[in-house]
């Protein structure tokens, strides 16, 4: 056993186990934990976006390289400041409008061309899957799986005869998919736990190397 | 006046955005890096509001000394020292700042604070997730029909073929759990993601146009 002689290793194994220590229920040390998080977080959220947003984006090409076309940026965020004077609290809807607008525009074609037009082509047998037996059989399992999974979504019509058949194939489809991203994010937490764990015994108490 | 300058303004920005992305020109992709530069501008503003928030809450807390005020003052302290230290320290470990970040060869530096106190409060607050998802699982996926059945299978083998003694127990179970992601999981998500994708599509229309007018919220 080698005890670390870092203190930050120390107050990194505190918070941990202060953290943990809600497996035993709500406690003083987990309440303590869980607000220093919220207001570091929020910290470095503050610092974060003035080095990354407020000064090299605002401050720097405005004040200092003259830009004066950012005035308008500066004002539309200001506005956002609006909510605090009861009278002129409508304001704050010009900001939110110009993001909501920007944003939609922008998602549009993206989400068209993402998560329409590729998964389409990526969906479609081509030569390229025709070259091995296996891709060929598993693109016409995954085929199968998207189209009955879409028709699983197809509420228009009452779901009954063969369309009732097909949606059923879906349900399969769409189970598979919720027990497997389920395991893979069990998984992912596991992870990070073998990782405080490994961060304890290893960095902190140095019982494992 | 009051509702029109904000959806005319939604509506302008929602049209431009849409139709420079058909037009491959530099004035296009000058328009789009240039509206994105305003947009982390407008929207880092919006982060004031956020900080306003909390320290209303955690302020009003103290200030009558509700139940657990003293947790309230550790999340307020805590803000402001990290966004001091951050502010006039830089994120930059290696530049000159205006406030020193280390004493002797103790570090305080903003990164230092994210490494050793986000991260681990971070990482572990999700990994204690695992248990209740775990026990979660357990209630839930009882067995009780043919979809169900399948659903818990599928989890299973996921989870046994993604750690060694998956391999240990039968060397095919790892590429199994890998075929489960890679095909008939990925065709249920892509099956989802077009349900998702023509809704997301809908909204921003529904938006731009000006159908859409919840976030104009009450009032005139």
């Amino acid at each position: 056993m080698h005890l670390s002689p870092d203190l930050w290793v120390w107050v990194g194994a505190l918070l941990t186990l202060f953290v943990f220590s809600f497996l035993f229920g709500d406690n003083p040390f987990y309440k303590f934990a869980e607000h220093l998080y919220v207001g570091v977080s929020v910290g470095y959220m503050i610092a974060i976006y003035y080095w990354n947003f407020f000064k090299p984006d605002l401050i720097e090409p405005l004040f200092g390289r003259g830009e004066l076309i950012l005035i308008v940026p500066l004002i539309l965020g200001l506005c956002y400041l609006a909510i605090f004077i009861q009278k002129f609290s409508w304001v704050v809807r010009i900001p939110m409008g110009f993001v909501l607008g920007w944003g939609s525009g922008i998602a549009i074609p993206a989400v068209l061309q993402a998560n329409v037009i590729k998964q389409i082509q990526g969906s479609l047998i081509t030569s390229q899957t025709l070259a091995h037996w296996n891709t060929f059989v598993w693109s016409i399992v995954v085929l199968i799986g998207v189209i009955t999974t879409v028709i699983y979504f197809f509420f228009s019509r009452e779901q009954k005869g063969s369309l009732k058949v097909v949606a059923n194939i879906g349900i399969i489809y769409i189970m598979i998919g919720f027990g497997a991203s389920f395991g893979y994010t069990v998984m992912a937490r596991i992870s990070l736990l073998l990782g405080r764990l490994q961060f304890l015994l290893r960095d902190w108490l140095g019982v494992i190397h | 006046m009051k509702q029109g300058i904000p959806r005319l303004l939604c509506l302008v920005a929602g049209i431009v955005m849409i139709v420079q992305f058909f037009i491959p020109h530099p004035i296009s992709e000058k328009i789009f890096s240039e509206s994105l530069r305003w947009v982390r501008i407008i929207s880092a503003f919006a982060l004031v509001l956020g900080v306003r928030s909390i320290t209303v809450h955690h302020g009003t807390r103290i200030i009558r000394k509700s139940s657990g005020w003293g947790y309230s003052l550790v999340a307020l302290v805590a803000m402001v020292v990290t966004a001091v230290i951050g502010l006039f320290g830089g994120v930059d470990p290696h530049a000159t700042a205006l406030l020193p970040t280390s004493i002797g060869g103790f570090s305080f530096h903003l990164q230092v604070l994210y490494a050793n106190l986000m991260v681990p409060l971070g990482a572990t607050m999700f990994s204690i997730l695992a248990f209740y998802m775990a026990s979660a699982a357990y209630r839930s996926f009882r067995a009780r029909n043919k979809e169900a059945t399948v659903l818990l299978v599928a989890a299973f083998i996921v989870m046994i073929g993604m750690v060694p003694i998956g391999s240990a127990i039968w060397p095919k179970l790892p590429d199994i759990a890998q075929w489960l992601l890679n095909v008939p999981s990925m065709a249920a998500k892509r099956g989802i993601l077009f349900g998702i994708a023509l809704g997301s599509v809908a909204t921003s229309l529904k938006i731009i146009l000006g159908i859409e007018r919840g976030w104009l919220g009450g009032g005139k």
